[in-house]
């Protein structure tokens, strides 16, 4: 992926956390931890199961829809990152060549089984990390996890990461292009190059770096970051972390796609 | 290379998010004492710094490919092994949540894999020794490569590890570990080439500057890491193990299902040599691999009494195949109704 | 009101590689004093202002703001009573939303979080910059940035502004506001620009830096009408002053 399609999306990813829908408007504590949840639980399925997993594709299409996220902007961004798992996964198949079904007259080895399981969870994480923040302002997670016990300095390098991630991108990309413009047919791609680009990029980093500090002294700092605390838990959050573990709950522990199936095989005959 | 969410298990990914939990926490803790009020802004910056130049690629000399920059070993020689390690974790999280590399449940591993390696244990024990305090290019050289070198190798074998403890994929321990090594091996070299090309540079151009940022960085550092770094490698295999008793308390309903229905003796071609050898491996160290929640496995389901959940036999499987259809269904429309509804009242932004 | 008062008494200053950028710059500012200060590139206005505010400090000389001598122990004081606007707003806006970075300046100097609201909410309408409270900088234009970013050293109701190059990268549009906008602050205000127009409208004196030294000092009509004075600075006529 080159420079420019990561920034940009790294941009609209970031724009979308901005809106303001009614997942958007929920705590960020209160996503966090349903995600920590819905994580968890997913990946806590049996390594042959498939049908298990699928119920759990409700949360993200909902997030996605009531958050009015693209769902072709997370699946392409799923999608660009899924070679190592698959890289993994396709292993499975044939070395665990055991049949352990036989759907539809086709013998299904548990290897298929497996693979299938590790994609349609690696789908699953994946787009529920997006999914977390292009619903949650980046501060707003943030503050959830200082909130949530992560420690103090921490957080708050984390913040200035955040807001600098931008600006040191674009910096980036004026270097990048300054330097498409001028290596021609692959010459002056190497990393002798790269590492003096870089080089003038950490640079003229640390310049800023000092120029910021200075900015923080004739604000008044005096090694600690002042927050205003805006976080309020209402009971429409704790209703959702409340929904959110009871469904998790349910398709973790009884066999909802089964079940599904069997109802309608039995309306069936 | 990131570990992902899909190929790890809960009490894989707990026991490293519990090992980085502790030191991320030790690091905080340090760094409290020893901070300078300039360091927390610049470890910041220098973590935006990282992840922009890890978004620039370039040609790796020979090969064609491209390759970037993992930025562990830079950070802490300029921030030292404890802020390094915090920035490393917070460009890990920014990733992990951006550009969906890994996962949040694989984060414990990757900053594990990734920071704690170069930072908290090859910067003090390797680099430090190797480079000294003077500013000699040559021997900088020798110490980048040799130290991401081996940062990289330390951080291949754990994804490694923790894909194969958490037993989720099938790949054979030794064709893993001979794709994984070598293929890092490379990337150590080109990076810590890289890593040195990078701070050689700055220090030839603007000397002054690595000696504020010197200024800036947290006092001490050094002798009682190793000493820390041993008490938190203890606590993670006794997390570790804690976990793994507790699920092999309960025999695992699935392997066992599959073992009913297929029978031991029908080993295919595939798992004789390596596989079986690395079955053989597993099963002795099989507490870890197949952690799930037993309760489930142990009761009959409610829903369908005949079958042990999660069912193999074809008619439960095909139960199950019917039922995917349809909740797969039922979930395209739940999306496209709301998607639908959102529209109509014109609340489109 | 003494304490609006800015005294520079020969004050040289050396950078540590050597460059002396300041050497022996005396001037006064006077309490409600609206001063520029233009001058070719290099030749100290950045540093000048930066002693405004105790970023840098004298090598040698004295300088005074309101009854305070500026040293490293009375820096901290000082920097209540002195605003500093950063040339590029992106260095100055290092909060990661722009409530949170205008109240940054107030929550330091101590106030109750009713106050700092209070602040925040009063500095950012005074720029008309309510509306992006909630935003992260990076959304923000460049002229909304260098807006926020006066916003957020107006919310600890500085003495004195001091500001390096406000105007730069701002649209026509913009930069009209900014004006607008620093002709409403009544206190002294030090500005220092290439922008010749801005500080004949903002400023009635100005001050000529060439080579670390005060060049001239007067009356702004009278120095940025001196076409002499700013050819020999690297400077040129006020294009509103420049008859074709």
């Amino acid at each position: 992926m080159n420079f420019h399609t990561q920034y940009f999306d790294l941009g609209r990813l970031d724009r979308l956390s901005y809106r303001r829908t009614a997942v958007h408007s929920l705590d960020p504590r209160a996503k966090v931890i349903a995600t920590g949840l819905f994580l968890v639980t997913v990946v806590s399925f049996p390594k042959y199961d498939v049908a298990g997993l699928v119920p759990f594709l409700l949360f993200p299409v909902l997030a996605a829809t009531l958050g009015e996220i693209p769902i072709g902007f997370i699946l392409r961004k799923v999608l660009i990152v899924s070679p190592f798992a698959v890289f993994v996964g396709i292993f499975s198949p044939f070395l665990d060549t055991r049949t352990v079904a036989v759907i539809a007259g086709l013998p299904v080895s548990a290897g298929w089984l497996s693979f299938a399981s590790i994609l349609l969870k690696f789908a699953l994480t994946v787009s529920a990390a997006l999914l977390l923040v292009a619903t949650t302002s980046f501060p707003g997670v943030c503050h959830a996890l200082r909130r949530l016990g992560c420690p103090p300095i921490f957080v708050s390098q984390l913040l200035f990461l955040y807001r600098y991630l931008f600006v040191l991108a674009e910096e980036a990309m004026r270097i990048v292009r300054a330097w498409d413009m001028r290596a021609f047919a692959g010459r002056g791609r190497g990393a002798t190059v790269f590492a003096r680009l870089v080089g003038v990029l950490l640079i003229r980093t640390l310049d800023r770096a000092e120029r910021i500090y200075q900015a923080m002294l004739c604000r008044g700092f005096a090694g600690d970051i002042p927050r205003l605390g805006t976080l309020r838990l209402r009971s429409v959050d704790l209703v959702f972390v409340a929904i959110t573990a009871v469904f998790l709950g349910a398709c973790r522990f009884f066999p909802v796609t089964e079940g599904i199936g069997l109802l309608a095989q039995g309306i069936w005959r | 290379m990131h570990m992902a969410d899909a190929l790890l298990s809960p009490a894989v990914g707990a026991t490293l998010w519990a090992g980085t939990a502790a030191v991320g926490g030790y690091a905080s803790k340090k760094l409290k004492v020893q901070i300078n009020d300039r360091t927390i802004p610049l470890m910041g910056v220098l973590g935006a710094f990282i992840f922009a130049a890890q978004m620039i690629n370039f040609t790796i000399p020979g090969t064609g490919s491209s390759g970037h920059l993992g930025g562990g070993m830079i950070l802490a020689i300029l921030l030292g092994p404890h802020a390094a390690f915090l920035t490393m974790a917070s460009v890990l999280t920014v990733q992990a949540l951006f550009f969906a590399d890994g996962g949040l449940l694989a984060l414990g591993c990757n900053i594990w894999n990734l920071g704690v390696y170069p930072c908290c244990l090859v910067y003090p024990l390797l680099y430090r020794p190797l480079a000294g305090e003077g500013r000699s290019p040559g021997r900088i050289l020798i110490a980048s490569v040799l130290s991401v070198v081996i940062a990289l190798q330390l951080g291949a074998f754990s994804v490694v590890l923790e894909t194969l403890l958490s037993g989720r994929s099938e790949l054979p321990f030794g064709a893993f570990v001979l794709l994984m090594q070598p293929i890092h091996l490379a990337i150590g070299i080109v990076e810590g080439f890289v890593t040195a090309g990078i701070i050689g540079y700055v220090a030839a151009a603007r000397p002054e500057i690595l000696e504020s940022v010197a200024a800036a960085r947290p006092v001490g550092a050094g002798v009682p890491l190793a000493k820390a770094l041993t008490v938190f490698a203890l606590l993670a295999v006794l997390t570790g193990g804690a976990f793994s008793w507790f699920a092999s308390t309960q025999p695992d309903g699935l392997e066992w299902a599959i073992e009913r229905v297929t029978g031991r003796g029908e080993l295919s071609e595939a798992e004789r040599g390596v596989a079986a050898v690395l079955r053989g491996l597993q099963e002795k160290t099989a507490f870890l691999p197949d952690y799930g929640f037993k309760a489930a496995a142990a009761e009959p389901a409610p829903a369908a009494p005949a079958a042990a959940w999660p069912g193999i036999e074809a008619g439960t499987s095909a139960a199950g195949v019917t039922g995917a259809a349809i909740v797969l269904v039922l979930v395209g429309l739940i999306g496209l109704g709301i998607r639908s509804a959102g529209r109509r009242p014109g609340s489109t932004p | 009101m003494s304490h609006h008062i800015i005294e520079f008494k020969e004050v040289f200053f050396r950078y540590p590689d050597g460059t002396a950028a300041l050497r022996g710059v005396s001037f006064r500012i006077v309490h409600g004093e609206s001063v520029g200060v233009v001058g070719a590139n290099g030749a100290g206005k950045s540093t000048l202002l930066q002693h405004l505010n105790g970023c840098l400090l004298p090598t040698s000389g004295q300088v005074t703001i309101g009854d305070l001598n500026l040293t490293a122990a009375t820096r901290g004081e000082i920097r209540r009573k002195v605003g500093s606007v950063f040339q590029n707003p992106d260095d100055q806006l290092f909060m990661p939303t722009v409530f949170d970075d205008v109240a940054f300046g107030p929550l330091n100097l101590g106030l109750d979080k009713a106050h700092v609201r209070e602040r925040v909410e009063s500095a950012l309408s005074r720029v008309n910059g309510l509306a992006l409270k909630n935003k992260p900088p990076h959304h923000l234009s460049a002229g909304e940035k260098s807006a926020v970013a006066i916003a957020a050293v107006m919310a600890m109701e500085p003495d004195i502004l001091a500001m390096d190059e406000p105007a730069a990268n701002l649209d026509p549009r913009s930069r009209r506001s900014l004006i607008g906008l620093l002709k409403t602050f009544q206190h002294s205000k030090l500005v220092a620009s290439h922008d010749l127009d801005l500080i004949l409208d903002v400023c009635e004196r100005c001050i000529v830096i060439g080579e670390g030294r005060v060049v001239a000092d007067g009356p702004s009509e009278d120095i940025l009408s001196n076409r002499t004075l700013l050819e020999a600075n690297n400077l040129e006529l006020p294009l509103s002053l420049q008859r074709r």
